[in-house]
């Protein structure tokens, strides 16, 4: 690392935990796909994906960027903007009371961590949700840090990346949340204009607002294998036509049958994959090895 | 026109109307003249409706909003625009009957209307899908929105959905994609767009045809991520919860236009646009011309950038940052 490199701000140190933070303590761990009994440090080793059915678990959002992005260079957006009540909302329990708590189990503030970084030496920003917090759903913090991100890619001409993992809108926001389906999307509308490459991964699970706004708006859309993606989930669903849901149904491989996804990706390959993608966006010519 | 449907809350209205409706059989008789009594009673009635309307619940609202009675796309495309020419289909798969579009003229400059559209009877709303468009209703909007942009049209749409339609089909079509691409293309979309919400806003159902330069609301409309009823059985478990919820969600025009998401608030006659469709249009159309002068003579760039910045603006959070 130059001098010079060591006199930027500071930057996010590769946290060796992450991917541990996903899995539930212990040492033994069971796959919730073909209950093997596993050992917990042979599921942190495969990135949580199951050595035996490559059932891919759940991933906190730290973990995904950690796995995703080179280890030096990384560096937060956005982490100032944290949540208010706009609303005073209360339900069972107050929406500050709800946030509070998320982030004491979290310890994140809100449900998506940006960060500017690269992948394979190619400079990106990537957003990614975090499904622990509310159910990874869309509020103003969201969508704020979210265009941050897309301001800085923007400006610093770098592809923009998002990990989608959300049960859709914030409900506690009321119109506010659904109104952040057209800000994100209309950010979009910007790296468009410069021709920066826009590439969403569909995890599981990605519903509602999220699903409808800019997951289906990548350039390329990419998916994890098994992840559930859709408009409307499948209760609703199943309540209003009455009828069981085929096998599979709202499924990466359904989705990509159905022609709605360019590709599934295996979660250990996503890093060179993704690589290779933006690459070819931003004609790159290719190095020999 | 028909004889109004009360709802619920409106007993107190019903019973009045119903007394009054004795006595003018009574008055066939000309034996006895209680035409002053009648007068009497039609005053009070009157006075009973506004007074009931001044101080609505949003869930009360949340009825009048869907009331069976209102006035829909159609209509307003009938009575606010002239020479309506409804245009069909999506040219991939099938014409929705849940989404209506086509070219009109609105005083007289030609124009693209776009919007949901439920059904009177039984089997138009079957029809209609009760409001609930597919993805291939989003995408014939999207189509006569090219359109409109390909010709300088300016675009009026009408939001009336209880949200998309949850169904399989729906699902494997795309209904997000479709739902995601209008709001894309409407971001951009270099042509003036105003969007009124005349019924129920619901969710990303409402959204998809309701990214605009102006944004208006009937005084009874609804606009909401949720329905109440939704909310209510996510948050408190039970469907029961509705009026609790939409209580809390803040999902009626004074709400909204407080939080700036909505530009205006266009009155509804005495007792709400069902009880009034020829004086509800002519409001509409009142407000639509000023709003429309408010977008109008804008360069496409600036009229772009300026939706832009609208859309950028939408949110309430803390920045530690801040100075």
């Amino acid at each position: 690392m130059s001098w010079l490199k060591r006199l930027l701000p500071p930057r996010i140190k590769k946290d060796e935990s992450a991917v541990r933070k996903s899995i539930p303590e212990g040492l033994w761990s069971k796959c919730p796909s073909c209950e093997a009994v596993l050992y917990r440090s042979d599921l942190e080793a495969n990135q949580a994906v199951c050595p035996k059915c490559s059932h891919h678990l759940r991933l906190r959002a730290r973990a995904r960027l950690d796995l995703l992005l080179d280890a030096d260079g990384r560096e937060e957006i956005g982490a100032s903007v944290v949540p208010i009540d706009p609303l005073k909302f209360k339900d069972s329990r107050k929406y500050t009371e709800r946030l509070s708590s998320a982030k004491v189990d979290t310890e994140e503030e809100d449900a998506l961590v940006v960060m500017s970084g690269s992948i394979l030496a190619q400079p990106v920003v990537v957003a990614c949700f975090e499904f622990e917090f509310l159910g990874g759903s869309m509020g103003s913090v969201v969508g704020e840090r979210f265009i941050r991100g897309v301001k800085l890619a923007e400006e610093q001409r770098m592809p923009f990346i998002c990990i989608t993992a959300s049960g859709g809108a914030r409900m506690q926001e009321g119109l506010l949340s659904l109104m952040q389906m057209a800000k994100t999307t209309a950010g979009l509308t910007r790296l468009a204009r410069r021709r920066l490459p826009f590439i969403t991964v569909l995890t599981d699970p990605t519903m509602g607002g999220v699903s409808a706004s800019f997951a289906f708006m990548g350039d390329v859309v990419l998916a994890e294998p098994g992840a559930l993606v859709g408009f409307a989930g499948p209760r609703v669903i199943e309540q209003t036509v009455r009828e069981k849901l085929p096998e599979g149904f709202q499924r990466a491989e359904f989705l990509l049958e159905k022609g709605a996804i360019d590709m599934i990706v295996d979660r250990r390959e996503m890093r060179e994959r993704i690589a290779v993608l933006i690459g070819m966006l931003t004609q790159q010519r290719a190095v020999e090895a | 026109m028909l004889r109004t449907a009360f709802l619920d809350f409106e007993k107190p209205i019903a019973d009045l109307v119903e007394k009054i409706e004795q006595l003018r059989f009574v008055q066939d008789d000309p034996a006895v003249d209680i035409s002053g009594e009648i007068a009497r009673l039609e005053k009070k009635c009157q006075t009973l409706t506004r007074d009931l309307y001044a101080k609505l619940s949003p869930w009360q609202i949340a009825q009048v909003a869907r009331h069976p009675q209102r006035p829909y796309t159609l209509d307003y495309a009938k009575s606010v625009f002239t020479d309506f020419q409804e245009l069909h289909g999506d040219r991939a798969f099938a014409d929705d009957h849940a989404i209506v579009g086509g070219l009109a003229r609105f005083n007289g400059q030609s124009c693209v209307v776009i919007g949901h559209q439920k059904g009177r009877d039984t089997k138009e709303k079957i029809q209609r899908n009760f409001g609930m468009p597919r993805p291939e209703g989003y995408r014939k909007a999207l189509r006569l929105m090219r359109l409109a942009e390909k010709f300088g049209l300016p675009v009026f749409t009408f939001v009336d959905t209880p949200g998309a339609y949850p169904g399989i089909g729906a699902e494997e079509r795309g209904q997000s994609e479709a739902i995601g691409h209008n709001i894309y293309v409407m971001a951009e979309l270099k042509v003036p767009i105003i969007s009124t919400i005349i019924g129920e806003g619901g969710s990303g159902g409402a959204l998809a045809i309701a990214v605009a330069d102006q944004v208006l609301m009937l005084q009874y409309s609804t606009y909401s991520v949720i329905s109440p009823e939704g909310c209510a059985s996510i948050l408190w478990k039970s469907a029961e919860k509705a009026s609790t919820a939409a209580e809390a969600m803040g999902i009626t025009a004074d709400r909204l236009k407080e939080l700036d998401l909505v530009d205006k608030i266009v009155p509804e006659p005495v007792g709400g646009a069902h009880r009034n469709h020829e004086e509800m249009a002519a409001a509409l159309r009142r407000s639509l011309q000023e709003s429309l002068r408010l977008v109008s003579g804008l360069s496409p760039e600036e009229l772009v950038e300026r939706r832009f910045e609208r859309l950028m603006a939408y949110g309430r959070f803390k920045d530690r940052d801040a100075a």
